[in-house]
């Protein structure tokens, strides 16, 4: 690993302060960057260490219904706060069904929402990579490619966001409070990180020095608290990337979808929110023909990037399942897997 | 850099001088203050060898700057027997052969800790399955692993139900 300077700020402005200045980035739990120094895939020279700014490790409930996420919750408190996980159930089964308990342990929200792709070519400094070192090419295009992007993909680049806690919050409107050199602003989480396009090495709109201090889910995401799950096809039982996922979130009066939200994961550099989709369910009853209908719209502009193409139907089928399981009814608890598509039957093993 | 950290490591007090930033939780309890006992497997965040708990949490030790743990109450396997008395867990690993080499032994019996302490699997094998799925075992003891943590969880429940009764 590189050398580096760590410092500590003690206030946000003094943290933006010290990350304005090239080399700088921000480090909360490291889960992710500290791996990636590791690798010699992210090279800073500074390091600013947020874990010590007071007051962004809360979960406030706000006047009207919002509810206001400090960046630096942990992601398993977040997951096991009962209050927040009854109302927002999709979101907690896919912070659940991420990383391992000790990741969860550690990684916070703003990180979780910041971190990189899991493409094994952006993580080797050996192969051409356009997000790690602009212009170099893409190794992955001809590569070992059939986990990567089916959706908003670009010559440049073809690596998805790992993310499963981004999926439902992109579903449910969540909007990302920002502090920066020229004061606060919010930006929706859906309007957070880029497409790849030409300039896949700008993953997000941050500019530099700025610092998410907060993330916040509006009143009405609480519609949905009775049908809501998070859907995540793993090449293995647990602790994998999703190699597609969704969120379904429901609100169902008299027989009728009323509302419908849908998003999937690791399908594009994004969380991808479904709005096509989302429309046509509406007044529509909640059934396996109208959630097919839905699934062929999420996924109608879909082209594979390479030996993925099984990816397309295997969106449309989760997006399916995830709108069944969600018309269904959210469980009282999160599955002992969550967002597994095994183990239906409450109380037997998925294990031999 | 020079940096001075304080840490409770297994009870005791201790203050530390890093010599550099890039030191890990890891690499300090091994080979600053020889506490060996924490192993090293992937040192990414990939295996859970190097579990620990940290203020009562259990984390990837290799993924955590010590420079950041300044005032962390830090326990390691080579806290929990009390002189040559096993820890339940320790107890219950080897009634249940819950390991062949031994490598991610440490790691398994702190991450079961943590899990434990953590009330979320209760007594549902299925639940402390996917609690340890941090945790490789490329022996592949998971079957003993399972009914360790099991048997442990099944004791406290029941002390704790003796208690209330």
């Amino acid at each position: 690993m590189k050398s580096f300077e760590h410092i500590r700020p003690a206030s946000v402005s003094d943290a933006i302060a010290a990350a304005s200045v090239p080399g700088a980035v921000y480090l909360a739990a490291g889960t992710n960057l500290i791996d990636l120094m590791k690798g010699g895939v992210s090279r800073p020279d500074r390091l600013v260490d947020v874990m010590g700014l007071p007051g962004l490790d809360r979960i406030e409930p706000l006047a009207g219904g919002d509810v206001r996420i400090g960046a630096l919750v942990r992601n398993a408190d977040l997951a096991h706060d009962a209050d927040f996980a009854k109302t927002y159930p999709a979101v907690a089964e896919a912070l659940l069904s991420g990383a391992s308990a000790q990741l969860r342990n550690a990684a916070t929200v703003g990180g979780n929402l910041l971190q990189r792709t899991r493409c094994a070519y952006f993580y080797d400094v050996a192969c051409a990579c356009n997000r790690r070192e602009p212009g170099s090419g893409c190794d992955a295009r001809g590569g070992e490619n059939r986990l990567h992007a089916v959706l908003g993909w670009s010559d440049a680049c073809i690596a998805t966001h790992p993310s499963d806690f981004c999926v439902p919050l992109v579903a449910l409107d969540a909007v990302v409070e920002i502090e920066g050199k020229s004061g606060p602003r919010e930006v929706r989480l859906e309007d957070l990180h880029r497409l790849p396009g030409d300039t896949p090495e700008r993953e997000t709109v941050l500019a530099p020095g700025d610092l998410i201090v907060a993330i916040r889910l509006p009143a009405h995401a609480r519609n949905f608290s009775s049908h809501a799950r998070y859907l995540k096809v793993r090449e293995r039982t647990s602790y994998a990337f999703a190699v597609v996922s969704a969120a379904a979130c429901l609100s169902i009066a008299g027989g009728k979808i009323a509302e419908a939200r849908i998003a999937l994961g690791g399908v594009a550099a994004k969380p991808w929110r479904a709005r096509e989709a989302e429309k046509l369910l509406v007044a529509a009853a909640p059934e396996a023909e109208s959630f097919r209908r839905a699934a062929e719209a999420a996924l109608a502009h879909a082209q594979p990037s390479g030996e993925n193409e099984f990816k397309i139907e295997l969106a449309r089928r989760i997006v399916v399942r995830a709108l069944a399981l969600a018309a269904a009814g959210t469980p009282e608890r999160v599955p002992a897997l969550p967002g597994s598509p095994f183990a239906a039957v409450s109380g037997v093993l998925a294990h031999a | 850099m020079d940096c001075s950290i304080s840490l409770t490591i297994n009870g005791v007090p201790r203050d530390i001088a890093l010599s550099d930033p890039r030191v890990t939780l890891l690499d300090l309890l091994r080979e600053q203050l020889h506490l060996i006992g924490t192993k090293k497997g992937c040192d990414r965040g990939q295996c859970g060898a190097c579990t620990i708990l940290v203020n009562g949490r259990r984390i990837n030790s290799c993924l955590a700057l010590a420079a950041s743990h300044d005032g962390a109450e830090i326990t390691t396997i080579e806290g929990l027997a009390r002189g040559n008395e096993l820890h339940p867990l320790q107890a219950a690993f080897i009634a249940h052969d819950a390991f062949q080499c031994g490598f991610c032994t440490p790691g398994q019996i702190m991450s079961a800790l943590g899990l434990i302490n953590e009330r979320q699997a209760g007594c549902d094998a299925e639940r402390i399955r996917e609690g340890m799925s941090g945790n490789l075992c490329r022996c592949g003891a998971y079957a003993g692993i399972t009914e360790a943590v099991l048997e442990v969880q099944k004791n406290l429940s029941e002390v704790k139900e003796r208690q209330v009764a």
